[in-house]
């Protein structure tokens, strides 16, 4: 079995899925982290109950959706070498002590103070515990910075020389770390990663609003998300701007696979909207397109010239295709999210946000398209690398293990059952959690000694509250 | 001697890691190898609230181990990982299984079950494939160049197989101690009868595994039999049965903390025993540590952080184990 399958092949798609499963769930809880880390100041510092309430209960989600990040999370720190040998000896001298300061900096701080997150406010009281809250959420922050360093360093690599064996090696570490597309990369992240938090938190606020649109802390929470989708999703649209124009200037021939620019355009490239991608014509079928909006857009001159594929070698292409639409999805799903701010922002200002049940819905249906923004992003800045896993230096056939194709067959068979099997079932427990709604004395994931959580006061003077108002 | 440069630094840092990982996933690990035992649902929610808070940070530690190789040894990394595929890929499947098993069999009363299943059938696969790992190091893999020339089922020897059982006996002795220290009553009476008889198993095991190693390669026996080292590497049974000696003590006294900290001592014994074994080799008899090295800038760039943040890290696990001190009570930790 699988004896004329190509090994590379298949290396590339177990890293696609394991990847793929893996992204969503820090992209999640870095976000999660942070608005938990709001909540309980919030709480400390205004002693309303309602913020506890729903800090217990976004930390129980939280706590589901974190363990499935560390273990998938796992995977992928030994992915590289059993699977991408040839690319962990030549560039782990690199990106390894990257990843290495992020187990360092990140992974041990959020591990060593999410047990007290969890299941200490008890044991160590409000302020103690805020810390560790905080620590949490400032350790998945650092994780991204290290992580997206070293993955932007392989799109932009920087601050490199080659040694007598054939590894890179650095030569000047902090040109390694900021090269040039890390700060764009780093920041249309992270965005990504509060913008997808928020319209879980939302979703999940509109969906019980829709039920009920007295409970009070459905009320706080879809309000909480609305802000952060109003003003963030435009910043948002700003940052993969610059991010675009970014990558115009150090990756081109991503550009030209994200636009589907097979030809070059000596006076003005259009824009092209939807079409068929037709990688071996070197051409976009039944192209819908707006004359010299593409120039406009990466160029900011309708008259700009850009060059095509047509002036790359063709074993350098990426995979147009997939680059093309993965981009458009991610697109869509902004402008998506940018309409459910300004909704939002208009609902709120006519005094109707708990009230529109056309907004909720559509919140509630804007749930998943975080999700689906980051993993299309990432497909269209991964994919439209190719052909190489460092950019222009290592070719991604030669960075694969030498192993037979039925070893690499098996393990992504059984990566593919097994994340199926782990994973719905962890889908399932945590929107069985987000079906019910918050409710009074909610209980965070510890069942310590006869806890209350409202019997615990941050400040004196704390104002007990109901859901009904 | 032993000369003090930076990749001795570095082997001995990842050693460490690795060594942490043992100790503090090694007991976890355990409880899941010794969940079937315990058939009630009371136990079986004490014994996994024992680990509860701890388990993740016990985890990064492997993550360490493995970033760690990859920086600071990427040639050791670049042969070892292929040469261990299957065991690796099993040991990262099994390590999901436990992992989940950890917030989901929470989140659920009607499959409870299954993830009590995934617990423990997770805990053992990864620890099984750890200890086939260990034993594929140890006996050697092919190398050609800067990569892995053998076939993806070499690692599959009786070698292998005896120190993947040798491993799954020896977690789950750490994690009966753990028990003892951890629990009290009914419990911990079952917890103290188990490491009786795991420690034979363990006595056995180690036994075992030390007869057959020299056999391996000439290296091993010189290693160890040679005039003078003879004179160095006798401390180490000696010690062994020094060891043995205080838990066997420590057993028949029903100390609480003793039998687990006197396992982790015998644990450290057998690990300080492989070093000597393997030293210099990072893959034994084909690459060194000096020839598997990153270049010095890379070593020298993370010792910094090596240096500020390892004790740091020591610092606040410590506190996390310090907060979830004492015996764990049937109605505390999680539901």
């Amino acid at each position: 079995m699988f004896e004329g399958w190509d090994a590379v092949v298949l290396a590339r798609a177990q890293f696609a899925f394991t990847m793929s499963f893996h992204i969503i769930f820090p992209a999640f809880s870095i976000g999660l982290a942070s608005y938990l880390a709001v909540l309980e100041a919030l709480w400390l510092w205004t002693g309303r109950e309602v913020y506890i309430n729903l800090f217990n209960y976004w930390l129980k989600i939280f706590a589901v959706a974190f363990g499935m990040g560390v273990v998938s999370g796992i995977v992928m720190s030994y992915q590289f070498g059993t699977n991408w040998s040839a690319f962990s000896d030549k560039t782990g001298p690199v990106i390894g002590p990257l990843m290495a300061y992020e187990v360092l900096t990140a992974f041990f701080l959020e591990a060593g103070f999410l047990g007290v997150m969890l299941f200490g406010l008890n044991r160590v009281g409000p302020r103690l515990h805020f810390l560790a809250t905080l620590m949490v959420a400032i350790g998945t922050l650092i994780s991204a910075f290290w992580i997206l360093s070293a993955n932007s360093w392989m799109q932009t690599p920087a601050g490199h020389a080659v040694n007598a064996d054939g590894q890179f090696i650095a030569a000047d570490w902090l040109k390694v770390i900021f090269n040039p597309s890390f700060p764009y990369r780093l920041v249309h992240m992270v965005l990504a990663a509060y913008l997808t938090t928020a319209l879980v938190v939302g979703a999940v606020g509109a969906w019980h609003l829709l039920r009920d649109r007295h409970l009070a802390g459905p009320r706080v929470m879809f309000s909480m998300a609305m802000w952060m989708a109003t003003l963030v999703a435009p910043i948002q649209i700003i940052a993969g701007d610059q991010h675009g124009l970014n990558t115009l200037e150090h990756q081109p021939v991503k550009i030209m696979a994200m636009e589907g620019h097979f030809e070059s355009h000596k006076d003005g490239a259009p824009l092209i909207l939807f079409g068929l991608p037709n990688q071996s014509a070197g051409r976009v079928d039944y192209a819908v397109e707006v004359p010299k909006l593409g120039s406009l857009i990466l160029k900011h001159s309708p008259d700009a010239p850009m060059a095509g594929l047509n002036t790359v070698p063709r074993e350098n292409w990426p995979p147009v295709a997939i680059a093309f639409w993965s981009f458009r999805i991610m697109v869509g799903m902004g402008l998506l999210m940018l309409a459910l701010g300004l909704f939002s922002l208009l609902m709120r200002i006519q005094g109707k946000l708990y009230d529109s049940r056309l907004l909720h819905m559509f919140a509630v249906a804007m749930g998943p398209a975080g999700f689906i923004a980051v993993l299309a992003g990432w497909i269209t800045t991964e994919v439209g690398r190719q052909p190489f896993t460092v950019y222009g230096l290592l070719r991604t056939a030669e960075s694969a293990s030498p192993l037979a194709a039925p070893a690499v067959a098996s393990s992504l068979i059984a990566f593919i059952i097994v994340y199926f099997a782990v994973f719905t079932a962890g889908v399932v427990y945590l929107l069985r959690l987000m079906a019910a709604p918050p409710h009074p004395g909610e209980e965070g994931p510890s069942h310590e000694v006869p806890i209350r959580s409202a019997g615990i006061t941050p400040a004196a003077g704390a104002v007990p509250e109901g859901a009904a108002r | 001697m032993i000369p003090i440069d930076l990749p001795t630094i570095w082997a001995f840092i990842i050693a460490f890691a690795v060594f942490v990982y043992v100790v503090m996933d090694g007991f976890d690990l355990g409880l899941g190898i010794l969940f079937p035992l315990f058939s009630e649902k009371r136990d079986r929610d004490v014994v996994m609230n024992s680990v509860a808070p701890v388990w993740d940070g016990n985890e990064t530690w492997l993550v360490l181990g493995g970033g760690g190789l990859m920086a600071a040894f990427p040639l050791a990394y670049a042969v070892l990982m292929p040469a261990l595929y299957t065991p690796m890929i099993a040991m990262l499947l099994g390590l999901v299984f436990r992992g989940v098993a950890f917030e989901f069999r929470w989140r659920t009363t009607a499959a409870r079950n299954r993830w009590d299943i995934a617990f423990f059938g997770g805990s053992i696969l990864a620890t099984l494939a750890q200890g086939i790992a260990l034993g594929a190091i140890l006996q050697g893999v092919h190398v050609a160049g800067r990569s892995y020339a053998g076939g993806w089922w070499d690692w599959l020897t009786p070698f292998s197989i005896l120190t993947g059982v040798a491993l799954v006996i020896g977690y789950a002795l750490l994690g009966a101690t753990w028990l003892v220290m951890k629990t009290e009553g009914e419990l911990r009476d079952r917890a103290y009868h188990l490491s009786w008889v795991l420690l034979l198993a363990m006595l056995g095991a180690i036994a075992a595994v030390s007869i057959a190693t020299p056999f391996l390669h000439i290296q091993y026996t010189e290693r160890w039999f040679a005039w003078p080292n003879v004179l160095m590497t006798a401390q180490v049974p000696i010690a062994v049965a020094v060891v043995t000696a205080l838990l066997l003590r420590s057993l028949a006294n029903k100390y609480d903390y003793q039998p687990f900290f006197l396992t982790l001592a015998l644990f450290a014994l057998s690990y300080g025993g492989l070093g000597i074994s393997m030293y210099p080799y990072i893959v034994p008899q084909s690459i060194t540590i000096w020839q598997a090295a990153a270049p010095a800038n890379s070593q020298l760039f993370m010792l910094f952080g090596v240096a500020v943040l390892i004790p740091l890290i020591l610092g606040y696990t410590a506190w996390a184990y310090w907060v979830f001190r004492g015996k764990v009570k049937p109605e505390s930790g999680y539901h």
